[in-house]
């Protein structure tokens, strides 16, 4: 077991994943998780960086409760609120911008909305449809949804992938700016270790598949100074931990 | 414009072939209109039109209601597709003449066998299109609705409907055709009103006029049925989709 956190009494999400495996086409069995164990104390941030296909997204699924075909525990807030941001932005293509967003939250109001939007830059874009968006913005309206429900819980999945580079620094920013304004407890799950060291109080790497968490790392540098210089050091840790665990 | 000049090309065509086969095998635009004006005067017209408008609606709205839901189990429910399939090849392939006249010995001339009768015919190809759909919905947005917990009634409402909209009017358009196609015949047998009585009055005094007279004016009501109430529909269903510009 790599307990990478003693699961406290305050923990406000606890994963224990003793395996998860598919059955594949062929018939045979493919294992993808195995003795995946930590805890999120409220309001923490913490990423999960692993190389393509270990199946980060699997857990992400599973700890969204939307895969229940595993071997372990999960515990989450009993009717805590969930926000999740999908690889692929999701929306329902006939439900305009506002609308998508209103939907997962009636009750958001209308001064929170145009705030939330304002930051992401949506303002211009309330009334349009899904169809009507390049996928930059897509994206940014599912990071609206899923704030706008103020989540107990945030999970991200790659947010920001095949998105260029400087859109997706932005959005980083936007991200960082909207997760520290709402002290959420987040998730954020991805393969890029600049984004996870900009945003995180504590990275988890994991092993390609079946995929285990190979080493813990608090970052405890605020997130407003964290400059590329102060991160050079940690990312090349990582780089050189997750090069070692491949 | 283009439907226009199609219409006056129908119109034209007409003229033309009935002058060829003669007013009594084809009687000409201008026959048909005069036995119509006559029909409508007298009010026989519209009690017929009424009381066959009034079998389409009610067959057809049973038959979409019950073939929806139907449709929507099989194409979700594996265990539900499986039961359910073999009846739906034998309702499929089962003629509706069979249908009709065993509703009659079993439920009598009755407007409720009649309107059974119909929609019996018509569930089968309801199921066929709405299975489709629900096959087709995408697990992506299933999801989101999940993990955002909106609740299921909201999710069938905002998620999976919108989704199923375009099987629903592509069912609804071959339904409503095939629908009064079938009460004709349903009227035919065993009713004593409706634009299929008629016919089949005019049938036995070899009426060429008074049938087309009534086909005619029923295909018009369709027509608006089409215009005033499928059309709209569909456009206000699909208002999101991008057009080209």
């Amino acid at each position: 077991m790599n307990d990478a956190r003693p699961a406290g009494e305050s923990a406000l999400l606890d994963v224990h994943i003793g395996r998860k495996a598919y059955q594949a086409a062929s018939g045979q069995s493919l294992e993808v998780l195995r003795d995946i164990a930590f805890a999120l104390a409220p309001g923490e941030v913490c990423t999960l960086v692993g190389p393509s296909g270990c199946g980060k997204t699997t857990m992400l699924r599973i700890i969204a409760g939307l895969d229940r075909n595993y071997e372990g525990t999960l515990r989450r807030p009993p009717d805590g609120k969930l926000g999740m941001v999908f690889q692929e932005p999701r929306l329902l293509p006939w439900r305009t911008v506002t609308d998508n967003v209103r939907l997962v939250a009636p009750d958001v109001d209308e001064a929170a909305l145009t705030a939330l939007f304002d930051v992401l830059g949506l303002t211009a874009h309330r009334a349009h449809y899904p169809g009507e968006l390049s996928l930059g913005l897509a994206r940014r309206v599912a990071l609206a949804r899923a704030f706008a429900v103020k989540p107990e819980l945030l999970l991200l999945d790659e947010p920001f992938v095949s998105l260029d580079n400087a859109l997706a620094q932005r959005l980083r920013a936007e991200l960082a700016l909207l997760v520290e304004r709402h002290a959420m407890t987040t998730l954020l799950v991805t393969h890029d270790i600049d984004e996870a060291v900009r945003l995180a109080d504590r990275v988890l790497l994991l092993s390609p598949r079946p995929a285990r968490i190979v080493a813990e790392m608090p970052i405890l540098t605020p997130r407003a100074s964290r400059t590329d210089d102060a991160m050079a050091s940690i990312k090349a840790t990582i780089a050189s931990r997750l090069a070692a665990a491949a | 414009m283009v439907r226009f000049l199609s219409l006056a090309l129908f119109i034209g065509t007409w003229f033309v072939a009935s002058w060829i086969a003669g007013e009594r095998m084809l009687p000409g635009p201008l026959t048909v209109a005069a036995a119509l004006a006559v029909e409508a005067r007298s009010g026989d017209l519209f009690l017929h039109l009424g009381a066959t408008l009034a079998r389409v609606v009610l067959a057809f709205m049973l038959a979409m209601t019950v073939g929806g839901a139907i449709g929507f189990l099989m194409g979700r429910v594996s265990l539900a597709d499986r039961l359910g399939d073999p009846w739906l090849v034998v309702l499929l392939n089962l003629p509706a003449l069979v249908i009709i006249v065993l509703a009659y010995i079993w439920g009598g001339l009755t407007e409720i066998a009649a309107i059974l009768a119909v929609a019996i015919n018509k569930v089968p190809n309801a199921i066929v299109v709405i299975r489709e759909g629900a096959r087709a919905l995408d697990p992506a947005l299933d999801d989101v609705a999940r993990v955002f917990a909106i609740g299921r009634w909201k999710a069938l409402r905002h998620v999976v409907i919108p989704q199923l909209a375009p099987y629903v009017a592509a069912a609804a358009r071959s339904g409503l055709a095939l629908v009064w196609k079938i009460v004709l015949i349903v009227e035919l047998l065993g009713r004593p009103n409706g634009v299929g009585f008629e016919i089949g009055v005019a049938f036995q005094l070899f009426d060429v006029t008074l049938i087309l007279a009534y086909a005619l004016a029923f295909v018009a009501v369709i027509l608006l049925i089409e215009i005033l109430l499928v059309q709209p529909f569909e456009r206000r269903a699909s208002r999101w989709r991008v057009r080209p510009a």
